[in-house]
């Protein structure tokens, strides 16, 4: 079954590449993205075999992180039926600065999309370290052409700069994971394999310099692919100028896949009986993630860019909850689930105000509510969940993670993090839902409010909703299990 | 003895690149040096079959492709001089040994569990690297960014020989393809950054900001 997950969005790419038709290329996307989740469903039920000698497994890590990036994907394909279809016209202008531009061909759009799902998943169920690297490297490179697609200079700015900044960060966790195969060199002639199962298993052998150097250099590195601050400055921009659905992609599933390259090596770092000292880093660039995020939302002009910022707080509290310990880690990986599903649910509708008012600018956008109706409130709602309103799930990971900071007796840390979530949700709340006020305002077109771009949205805030009000048992022991895994409860 | 000798071309191949304004000899050195390291695993393991395909592989990207690549795109944008860095090539040459000194103080400090083939193995690794990132930062040009990424993930290759008895061969090919495939998408980039700009100064690329 890892076979198919591997080979079905693989082999979707390279038909999307070759066929001609449009309409026959986007049920494709659609046909691979649905397959690849049903398989995933049909993992929680049985979990599928290794394959190849255990280098990809579908282990806990896995099953939620594949899931998540399953149910994302799914949504924004089908969100893409709509969106291409608007965006097939050959010259546009820029409502920006008034320049034409023309659209990267829907082919090279579609075949990236699913090799973005491929690469996606190398990352997750790899058990290598090295086999993971090279597919993270690799999310990079099929990213960046849709980061580029509406061919403007913007657009291109952001491209260089993700490109550029990811490579060297990428290129800092290849020699982490140098540094932690020199960890696991020969006591007395035999070396470890750099999978995770044999390095935990024989964790205790590990050189103990290197271990820790190699943690360090895995977080910097695939922190900078995560958007942990001040390693996020790709982020914001490349966020802000991808086309919508893209953006809901990175957000919700291509930072959680940078998290679990992070988890990885925290995993073997735990074992190795370092626990603290990775904790106590992980704890650091949580807070300082937030506080850039706080300082940098607060009269935010583009909304892209404030979901963007939003983005790196999120981060920072997911590694703020596995930084915590204890039942934080719980926390965090609920966060994690919550944070995707709200997340890539705001930038699929912050795709729509866009088509509806072509301005990224929050000031120019005024009743959303009345002239988008649909829109509008899947905004509100989606505004409210972001922020930790009740009964949306991030209040209830939000709070756990808090719950878990005081039951420490860590109250420096409680009270930082609940300043810090007041301060984005004051800055949140005032650019967006000023968005959603104001009578007679006409938008420059309504394209954006199709059926295919209000479901998958909707979808996504009412999986969020529900999870505010009811864990099912099984993602709960599934999330029990990892925090196990993590050092947690 | 050898290995030395590839170590102290590594440092020289540093310095040129460091100090030169001509985009031409940048990439004609940078070149050098992946040559240099393609053939650095054949003197420091025994033979084999495999290691041999890996090398032939590694000098034809480093030392043939890459170039190729970065000379077409060079006479396509007709630019040909790195004129206005952010820090000079004075300066930039005064960084190199200081680099260099830097780079053999971090190696005493983290003793390696294992015997390395040659003692200026890492140190030189680390300074080519230390290189890269400094060419990648203090450069305006996104062509000169990509020789600086090549020169850091040169150092990288160099560090990896140092420890290849660690890791299977695959995965140094998959790095390998990911190079390649990373130059190729940022040789696009620069074409068409070059098309909406003009020429390729990355300081241009300044309206996205807070």
């Amino acid at each position: 079954m890892i076979w198919a997950l591997l080979l079905i969005p693989f082999t979707a790419a390279l038909l999307s590449l070759l066929i001609r038709s449009d309409k026959l290329r986007r049920s494709i996307l659609v046909v691979a993205a649905f397959s690849h989740a049903a398989i995933m469903a049909a993992s929680w039920i049985h979990t599928p075999a290794p394959i190849l000698n255990g280098w990809f497994e579908i282990d806990p890590i896995a099953q939620l992180f594949m899931s998540i990036t399953d149910v994302l994907f799914l949504m924004a394909s089908l969100y893409a039926i709509g969106y291409l279809k608007a965006e097939r016209r050959s010259q546009k202008k820029d409502f920006e600065e008034g320049e034409f531009f023309a659209n990267a061909p829907e082919t090279i759009f579609t075949g990236c999309l699913l090799m973005f799902l491929t690469t996606m998943t190398i990352v997750i169920t790899s058990q290598n370290f090295g086999m993971l690297w090279v597919a993270m490297e690799a999310t990079t490179l099929v990213t960046a052409p849709l980061i580029y697609f509406h061919r403007h200079h913007r657009s291109l700015e952001a491209t260089w700069k993700y490109l550029l900044i990811c490579s060297v960060g990428i290129a800092v966790s290849l020699l982490g994971n140098f540094f932690l195969a020199i960890a696991a060199s020969a006591h007395n002639g035999v070396s470890i394999p750099l999978m995770r199962s044999d390095l935990i298993a024989n964790a205790s052998q590990l050189w103990e310099p290197w271990v820790k150097a190699a943690f360090i250099f895995f977080l910097v590195g695939y922190g900078t692919k995560m958007g942990l601050a001040p390693l996020h400055t790709w982020l914001p921009d490349a966020h802000s100028e991808a086309p919508s659905l893209v953006s809901a992609l990175l957000s919700g599933a291509l930072l959680n896949c940078a998290f679990v390259g992070i988890l990885r090596a925290f995993e073997v770092t735990t074992a190795a009986g370092h626990i603290a000292f990775a904790q106590d880093l992980l704890m650091f660039f949580g807070l300082v993630s937030m506080t850039f995020a706080a300082v940098f939302v607060i009269g935010q002009a583009d909304y892209k860019r404030m979901l963007a910022y939003s983005s790196v707080e999120h981060i920072g509290i997911l590694a703020m909850g596995v930084g915590l310990g204890g039942a934080a880690v719980f926390g965090s990986m609920l966060h994690a689930v919550n944070h995707s599903l709200t997340k890539a649910a705001l930038f699929l509708v912050a795709g729509n105000i866009l088509a509806a008012y072509k301005t990224k600018t929050a000031g120019d956008v005024r009743g959303v509510l009345s002239a988008i109706p649909a829109s509008g409130l899947l905004w509100t709602a989606g505004i409210l969940a972001i922020t930790g309103f009740p009964p949306f799930g991030i209040f209830l990971s939000e709070f756990l993670i808090l719950k878990a900071s005081i039951d420490q007796g860590r109250y420096a840390v409680a009270v930082t993090y609940l300043v810090l979530l007041a301060i984005i949700f004051i800055g949140i709340s005032a650019i967006a839902l000023r968005m959603t006020q104001g009578r007679n305002v006409k938008p420059v077109s309504v394209e954006g409010e199709r059926t295919l771009s209000i479901v998958p949205p909707a979808i996504l805030l009412l999986g969020t909703l529900v999870l505010g009000v009811y864990v099912p048992p099984h993602l709960s022991s599934l999330l029990h299990h990892i925090a196990n895994l993590l050092g947690g409860y | 003895m050898r290995t030395d000798i590839i170590m102290v071309l590594l440092i020289l191949t540093n310095m040129v690149v460091l100090g030169s304004s001509r985009l031409r000899a940048c990439i004609h050195v940078v070149a050098a040096q992946g040559v240099a390291l393609g053939i650095l695993p054949l003197i420091i393991h025994s033979f084999e079959p495999q290691l041999l395909i890996f090398a032939v592989l590694s000098v034809l990207l480093k030392g043939v492709i890459f170039p190729l690549m970065l000379w077409r795109t060079l006479r396509q944008l007709n630019v040909w001089r790195e004129d206005d860095p952010y820090v000079g090539y004075g300066l930039s040459l005064l960084m190199g040994p200081i680099a260099l000194a830097f780079s053999y103080w971090i190696s005493t400090r983290l003793p390696m569990p294992f015997s390395v083939h040659s003692p200026m193995l890492i140190p030189v690794a680390m300074f080519t690297l230390i290189v890269g990132l400094f060419i990648i930062i203090s450069r305006k040009k996104a062509l000169t960014q990509v020789l600086g990424y090549l020169v850091l993930e040169n150092g990288i290759y160099a560090f990896g020989m140092a420890i290849a008895s660690q890791q299977p061969m695959l995965i140094e090919l998959g790095i390998l393809l990911d190079v390649f495939v990373g130059v190729f998408v940022m040789g696009i980039a620069i074409f068409h950054i070059s098309r909406q700009f003009d020429h390729i100064n990355t300081d241009q690329l300044s309206t996205l900001k807070d």
